[in-house]
């Protein structure tokens, strides 16, 4: 095996170090994050699991390549300063990565301990690891630690290029990870966010439970310290299209826009009062934090029974969300069964043991409502697994005649989302592919018009922050290579 | 980045107000059927409200609005010189415009605003616009004169009779579509009785009618759904398929069910704002 670890795994390793959580009984009645994080002795005990390997595999399974290995080992090391300084070099966004990226598909499920999990004790806990050191290097700096001002002076001392400006479109992950990755080679970034808050789907979509916005806050007002300026309510297509960005001086422009549109089922009913799409749910807690309604203004549906319609990460935030706004009973209502649910396990789990039904096996026929059109109970077919498919999952057919009513008074529908049209109907030239995503160059995001790149949901569908991330670190790279003619 | 108000003016006390907002990206950019979602504080909800006029020189965007609750409440405190925290736009898909003939232009209640800069955007296009607006009296009119200013016809109806007809919009409408059979197209914006009822009207004249809907929005920027409604048995969304729709298509049914979604809650946060402008009066 090429990458035999450096001296041999003790012969019974400690097993992963689990992070503390609030108990579902208690998480259900506030907003606050679900896990609570590592604390130092924690943190100390899991670093010192990592075997350092020669030719670590974790990396390869890193969308953005961290060096996994360097930061832990100086987390071995206990330098936490110079953990964050190696995280930083890959990463804009540590703090959200820690929480929110699918460790066990990337870096924990090649790391070479989950090869033997009953001998090891399993990957090395990277993301909680991860998470650990953006907080407490936060928190630090936050106190006034000289080591740690020190790292973020000499990464804002840089002198940045007023004349190399370039435009991202678009505020979440992948903007804003162009947006770091040039700031800090000095090159002016001005980010244009369609809404009146930073982060895209980091603040509209994921739930304060899951990643709180001030951690969102805190990357971002790091980038501001480099230099990036964020201009907010200016959306892409309507008021600034990229010829204009490009006749203000713009030397190349990023296309992160997100995949937006929500798909509904075209079942009858959909349009009755308490259906939400999850975009709208999910927007209208997060971004408006309805949730604190009135003290908020933006107000939320409330109902005893909801059904969940989806398997995905978005439908376990949707429906851990309607708990926490009081639901007595939440129900996901899924085609398939669990096995091919697209959710994180973690996401799964955490919803069952916070209370959530599944209705496996149920496709939504109809939406049934009053007289009022006021969602009263949702029609589905019950049905069974068939063959797999072209994507090997077995395909759900219906068993014929079998239907039930499930009572509901809110449906939110998280069935995914189409691209968004109103960027890529403003920009002549664009080319776009068969499902009407942006067409652009998988090595470096460029798309069909010359300096104008893309990359995150707009170009592959709905995926993950950090698969965006991955896209936004391609693109940046290749358009650092044009403005400053080097290779990085 | 924050949005100055350069001029306000009360058009009818505690009811209708005009803002002139400083934006110039905006101003530059928008057309004729555009609106805008602004927010009025930290903690505000995002509330669309449509384009009445813009100066793309001056760089200025002038927005009408109806106090109907919380947010529009709390619009009304905001005075010349004072700062908007969020001012986005233009969104929604601007009116369709061409050089076509006869435009009637029908506006009531608020509408009156919107439909002025549509109204605008004819006129300048060489359509010959007549305008039809109504009020419950001659002191709540909006937008007269200025209509007067491009409109060859401004032709009036009041509940009570004080200016005009003494009657609906629609009458007036009808008798004019009876008259004049060269009408290439009806414009209607204002409440949702109001459209339902001018589309009810020209259907068996055949005329094209456009109506722009005041569907609920949270984004504006087609992420949401939440401003969905039926046109022709399809779920269209207002936000970036409209506002505009074809009036003789749009199920107006559902539309007033869907805009009193929220009315519980939006009633709860008026109160709590009355009570806390009482209070505050009371110091």
């Amino acid at each position: 095996m090429s990458a035999t670890p450096e001296k041999k795994a003790p012969k019974k390793s400690a097993p992963r170090t689990e992070m503390p959580v609030q108990p579902p009984f208690v998480r259900i009645q506030n907003y606050l994050e679900v896990a609570l994080g590592y604390g130092e002795e924690e943190a100390r005990a899991e670093a010192a699991r990592c075997l350092q390997c020669k030719k670590p595999l974790c990396r390869q399974g890193c969308p953005v390549e961290i060096d996994i290995k360097g930061f832990i080992g100086q987390l071995q090391k206990g330098d936490l300063p110079g953990a964050y300084k190696v995280l930083r070099e890959y990463n804009s966004l540590p703090a959200v990565c820690g929480r929110v990226c699918p460790q066990e598909t990337q870096c924990e499920g090649m790391c070479i301990l989950e090869k033997n999990p009953d001998k090891t004790g399993g990957a090395v806990c990277i993301g909680r690891l991860e998470r650990f050191v953006a907080d407490t290097f936060a928190a630090r700096l936050a106190e006034g630690d000289a080591a740690c001002l020190q790292i973020t002076g000499e990464a804002a001392c840089r002198m940045t290029r007023d004349d190399l400006r370039v435009a991202c479109i678009g505020a979440g992950p992948s903007s804003l990870t162009v947006a770091g990755y040039l700031a800090a080679l000095g090159i002016k970034v001005t980010v244009f966010e369609a809404l009146h808050e930073v982060g895209g789907v980091l603040v509209y979509g994921i739930p304060e439970f899951r990643l709180p916005k001030s951690i969102v806050r805190r990357e971002v007002d790091a980038m501001k310290e480099l230099g990036v300026e964020f201009k907010t309510n200016w959306v892409g297509g309507k008021a600034i299209t990229v010829q204009e960005l490009f006749d203000e001086g713009y030397k190349a422009v990023f296309i992160g826009v997100g995949a937006g549109l929500p798909q509904f089922m075209k079942v009858p009913g959909e349009n009755s009062i308490g259906v939400f799409s999850a975009n709208e749910y999910l927007t209208r807690v997060n971004l408006g934090r309805a949730y604190d309604f009135p003290n908020h203004d933006t107000p939320i549906f409330k109902a005893d029974e909801v059904c969940v319609v989806g398997g995905g990460n978005v439908a376990m935030d949707a429906a851990r969300t309607a708990l926490r706004l009081g639901a007595k009973k939440v129900s996901i209502v899924y085609r398939r069964t669990k096995a091919e649910m697209p959710a994180r396990l973690e996401e799964l789990e955490h919803a069952i043991e916070e209370g959530v039904h599944l209705e496996l096996l149920c496709a939504p026929l109809a939406l049934n409502a009053d007289e009022n059109k006021r969602l009263t109970s949702m029609t589905v077919q019950k049905m069974k697994l068939g063959e797999p498919d072209a994507s090997g999952r077995r395909r759900p057919e219906p068993i014929e005649g079998e239907t039930a009513d499930i009572p509901c008074q809110l449906v939110v529908i998280a069935v995914g989302t189409k691209p968004n049209p109103i960027l890529l109907e403003a920009t002549k030239g664009l080319s776009l592919n068969k499902w009407g995503y942006i067409d652009a160059n998988p090595e470096t995001g460029e798309t069909s018009i010359h300096n104008v790149f893309a990359g995150g949901d707009i170009v592959t569908g709905a995926a993950t922050v950090i698969s965006a991330m991955g896209a936004g670190r391609k693109a940046a790279k290749e358009i650092a290579r044009r403005l400053l003619g080097t290779e990085l | 980045m924050s949005y100055r108000i350069l001029e306000k003016k009360v058009l009818i006390p505690g009811q209708t107000t005009l803002l002139v907002i400083d934006a110039p990206h905006v101003a530059k950019h928008a057309k004729p059927g555009n609106f805008v979602i602004l927010r009025t504080s930290e903690k505000g909800e995002r509330i669309p409200l449509t384009i009445a006029d813009c100066d793309p020189q001056a760089g200025t965007v002038t927005i009408v609005f109806l106090v109907v609750g919380k947010s529009t409440a709390e619009l009304n405190t905001f005075e010349e010189g004072m700062s908007l925290p969020d001012f986005c736009g233009p969104l929604g898909k601007p009116t369709h415009i061409e050089k076509q003939g006869t435009v009637i232009c029908v506006g009531g209640g608020t509408g009156v605003a919107a439909m002025h800069h549509i109204a605008k955007g004819h006129a300048a296009a060489g359509n010959r616009v007549v305008a039809v607006i109504g009020a419950r009296n001659k002191d709540l009119l909006l937008f007269c004169s200025e209509l007067g200013n491009f409109c060859p016809e401004v032709l009036v109806a009041t509940d009570d009779g004080s200016q005009g007809h003494k009657g609906f919009v629609t009458e007036v409408l009808k008798q004019r579509l009876e008259e004049d059979k060269d009408v290439s197209e009806v414009v209607a914006i204002g409440p949702v009785p109001m459209m339902e009822a001018v589309a009810k009207v020209t259907r068996p004249f055949g005329v094209k009618t456009t109506v722009s809907l005041n569907s609920i929005m949270v984004d504006g920027i087609g992420m949401c759904g939440a401003c969905r409604c039926s046109v022709g048995g399809q779920t269209r969304f207002a936000c970036v398929d409209g506002p505009e729709f074809d009036g003789h298509q749009v199920d107006f049914g559902e539309l007033r069910l869907r805009l009193s979604q929220f009315r519980p809650q939006e009633q709860e946060s008026m109160k709590l704002f009355q009570e806390k402008c009482q209070c505050a009066e009371g110091k």
